[in-house]
């Protein structure tokens, strides 16, 4: 009888590089050359392109240059509307953050680090498309001037709170902009993203959808049933992956992400996977207009993963410290997406120290002004909306029970 | 008029919503070219087209998910899980998004689905083909819960469904899809044939959402049901002896309640029928609502007469079944309480 010469099980269990007192390691990655990754017409069929995903799309360079064949070749105007964006974005999340702490709200999340994705696409797809977001996607209403005060009034859930008080700060729903309505619960707005572009194409419209998981919300059944229906019908939607690293306290192993790309996934649906930095507005830009180019074509759906890195903790109930090296996020290799940007500015020519100050300065008024409106209507217990409004909306028209409910109120 | 069964009712109304509106298409597993497994979708690919009436990937989650953007679209999909056994894996997307979309948004989007599903048992189909799930749904605030008890019923109030601006969860009681059933097993089967409410217009009209049926006036006590178990009954009350009004819910959210209400005051006595295991069951909400208004005019305990509790078992489908020889004695135990 023959023993055969193998380990018993045992029970893996992954851990990443580095815990809280360790220094940061980046080592297990691969961040690839700005400008290196060739740019397939966005025509070509999914077969010719099942290199993309591992190799991570960059179009800013270490020294601030647009390189490469993923360029978008923006105006110095466009790239100044985004640095906007993206600063009011990052100056909300600080104030707001801030307010959180002095009792004037319940929760707060903030999207420090990620603050190109949303801004980009906001600004690259059209008016009509819609964005079926996470909750760290505030920057697609920032450049789509979404107002502060409204923002803030959610935030406080007070009487001029556009949702009407009913729910958690940063769950916004805004229509007009774009912009679904958001949930706590993760992955089950990726599906509706795939309806509605499928309604889209079922009227042969010309709008397309895009919709955004994180890495940890791969995991959910949502995340292959919206993949599945995407590639089966080629519905003209952009499925995006917000790699930040970190979901809430778990790192990427948790959801495979240690083993493999997330873009890699889009291969098994036989959809383009795209891997991009997150913190390069141009390549968050170019991929986007690739992906929309070809979506909008009736060529379907692609998967973009946005390798980036969630600088500030999950929400306000999180102390990232505890988990994570205290210096893991400035030590992030692909630096901030704000930084990069302004430099990248400064390197064409197009800006300066004196002029992004003064555009900092700007945003934190219009922040201030903006937050401080709302704050006169009343931050969070001070002001909500009209208690009989509690009983709206739940149908198109109220049953019984409702009508009941409410006049047992005295309302 | 024409004579259907409840299957060529079904068929029928999506027949008559894909032409009258073009924002209405039918989605689900087996249910395009194949015209689904219970036939409810027949021909209707043929007829519209594929983009119409189309087959789904097996994934009850991402169908509804499916169903809930093309609803925020603006589209009054129609999307069918095969047996309600399976709705389970959509349960996320009908709790969590489909019955809350409007509210939490303020009222700027909206889920305006129609979920269709065969449920309930007596055809031997094990605890996957028989289940009875009306009441976690019922339960859910956001969305309207249907069962229709006759091919006139099924039609109308699935044109209604689909028209209505809210999520409704249509359960098909598979039993009765081609005869009514009086809860004997070992007596001949019918069919619809000339049964009064077999007899279904071939055009668009509606039964409203909310507003329930008596199916049997009498005076001596109220029993309440839906679906299958409204045949069911009128045999155990033809048995028992005993003149009982037999309301037909139609919908068990929107609730006629003042129609129950009405009748139990009359009656003062009120016996609830439903073939779902009876712990928390929607009996069970029922019987407090007739309680909470009916207390003054009840002459006897209110009864349930249910499901057991226990998985729905195979072999035993009809010791498990609440038969028509249970709701008898209820009824007699009801009239015989001093």
């Amino acid at each position: 009888m023959t023993v055969p010469n193998r380990p018993t099980l045992s029970l893996h269990i992954p851990e990443p590089s580095a815990r809280p007192g360790e220094a940061p390691s980046f080592a297990q990655f691969d961040f690839g050359t700005a400008g290196a990754v060739r740019r397939p017409d966005s025509a070509e069929p999914e077969t010719a392109m099942r290199d993309l995903p591992y190799e991570l799309i960059r179009v800013l360079d270490e020294d601030g240059k647009a390189v490469g064949p993923w360029n978008p070749r923006l105006s110095p105007d466009v790239l100044k509307r985004g640095l906007r964006a993206m600063l009011l974005t990052r100056i909300f999340d600080d104030r707001l953050f801030r307010a959180h702490r002095q009792g004037k709200t319940s929760f707060y999340m903030k999207s420090t680090g990620e603050e190109a994705i949303g801004a980009a696409q906001s600004m690259m797809l059209g008016a009509g498309d819609m964005c079926f977001p996470t909750y760290r996607v505030l920057s697609w209403l920032m450049a789509r001037d979404y107002p502060v005060v409204q923002l803030a009034n959610q935030i406080f859930s007070n009487a001029d709170d556009p949702i009407k008080g009913r729910q958690l700060p940063m769950m916004f729903s805004a229509r007009d902009y774009g912009f679904y309505s958001l949930s706590g619960n993760l992955g089950t707005r990726f599906g509706h993203a795939v309806g509605w572009a499928m309604a889209s194409a079922y009227k042969h419209d010309d709008k397309i959808a895009i919709a955004y998981v994180g890495d940890g919300t791969t995991a959910e059944g949502d995340f292959h049933e919206a993949l599945t229906f995407a590639s089966v019908y080629q519905a003209p939607v952009i499925l995006c992956v917000t790699n930040n690293q970190w979901a809430i306290s778990s790192f990427v192993g948790f959801a495979g992400g240690d083993k493999t790309t997330f873009a890699a996934k889009a291969t098994a649906y036989a959809l383009p996977g795209l891997r991009v930095d997150g913190n390069d507005f141009l390549a968050v830009w170019a991929a986007t207009e690739w992906a929309a180019e070809r979506a909008r074509s009736n060529r379907g759906a692609t998967l973009i993963e946005f390798f980036t890195y969630r600088v500030a903790g999950h929400s306000t109930s999180d102390d990232p410290t505890k988990y994570r090296p205290l210096d893991e996020p400035e030590k992030w290799p692909l630096g901030d997406p704000i930084v990069r940007l302004r430099d990248h500015l400064i390197a064409i020519g197009e800006w300066d120290a004196e002029r992004h100050q003064a555009l900092v300065d700007d945003v934190t008024q219009a922040v201030k002004d903006g937050v401080k409106q709302a704050e006169a209507v009343g931050t969070l217990g001070q002001s909500k909306p009209d208690i009989a409004t509690m009983f709206e909306d739940i149908f198109a028209e109220p049953d019984w029970r409702i009508c009941e409910e409410r006049k047992t109120m005295g309302l | 008029m024409t004579a259907m069964n409840l299957i060529q009712a079904l068929n029928s109304a999506l027949d008559v919503m894909l032409e009258h509106d073009p924002n209405v298409l039918i989605f689900g597993e087996d249910v395009g070219y194949f015209g689904g497994v219970f036939r409810v979708t027949d021909k209707l690919q043929e007829k519209y087209g594929a983009t119409r009436c189309f087959d789904t990937p097996i994934s009850e989650g991402g169908i509804i998910a499916t169903a809930i953007g093309m609803g925020a679209y603006g589209l009054r999909p129609v999307a069918e899980i095969q047996f309600a056994d399976y709705i389970l894996p959509a349960y996320d997307q009908l709790v969590s998004e489909a019955a809350r979309l409007r509210y939490r948004s303020g009222g700027e989007f909206s889920a305006p689905i129609t979920v269709r599903s065969p449920y309930g048992g007596g055809i031997f189909g094990g605890q996957t083909h028989s289940q009875s799930p009306e009441a976690i749904f019922a339960h859910v605030t956001g969305l309207k819960t249907v069962i229709p008890s006759n091919p006139y019923d099924a039609k109308g109030l699935l044109i209604a469904a689909i028209e209505c601006d809210d999520p409704v969860i249509f359960l098909e009681p598979k039993r009765i899809y081609n005869g009514p059933f009086d809860g004997r097993p070992d007596t001949q089967v019918k069919t619809w044939a000339g049964h009064p409410q077999a007899d279904v217009p071939e055009g668009h009209y509606t039964v409203p959402l909310g507003k329930a049926a008596i199916a049997r006036e009498g005076d001596e006590v109220t029993v309440l049901a839906y679906g299958t178990m409204v045949h069911v009954a009128l045999a155990g009350i033809a048995d028992s002896g005993v003149d009982a009004e037999l309301i037909d819910l139609r919908s068990i959210v929107p609730l006629d309640i003042d129609t129950i209400v009405a009748s139990v005051k009359k009656t003062g006595r009120c016996v609830i029928f439903h073939e779902a295991s009876r712990f928390g069951g929607f009996g069970a909400e029922l019987s407090a609502l007739v309680q909470e208004r009916c207390f003054d005019h009840l002459q006897s305990p209110i009864d349930r007469v249910a499901g057991w509790d226990m998985p729905y078992p195979h072999a035993f489908e009809w010791d498990y079944f609440p038969g028509p020889r249970r709701l008898a004695e209820a009824l007699k135990r009801a009239m015989e309480y001093n």
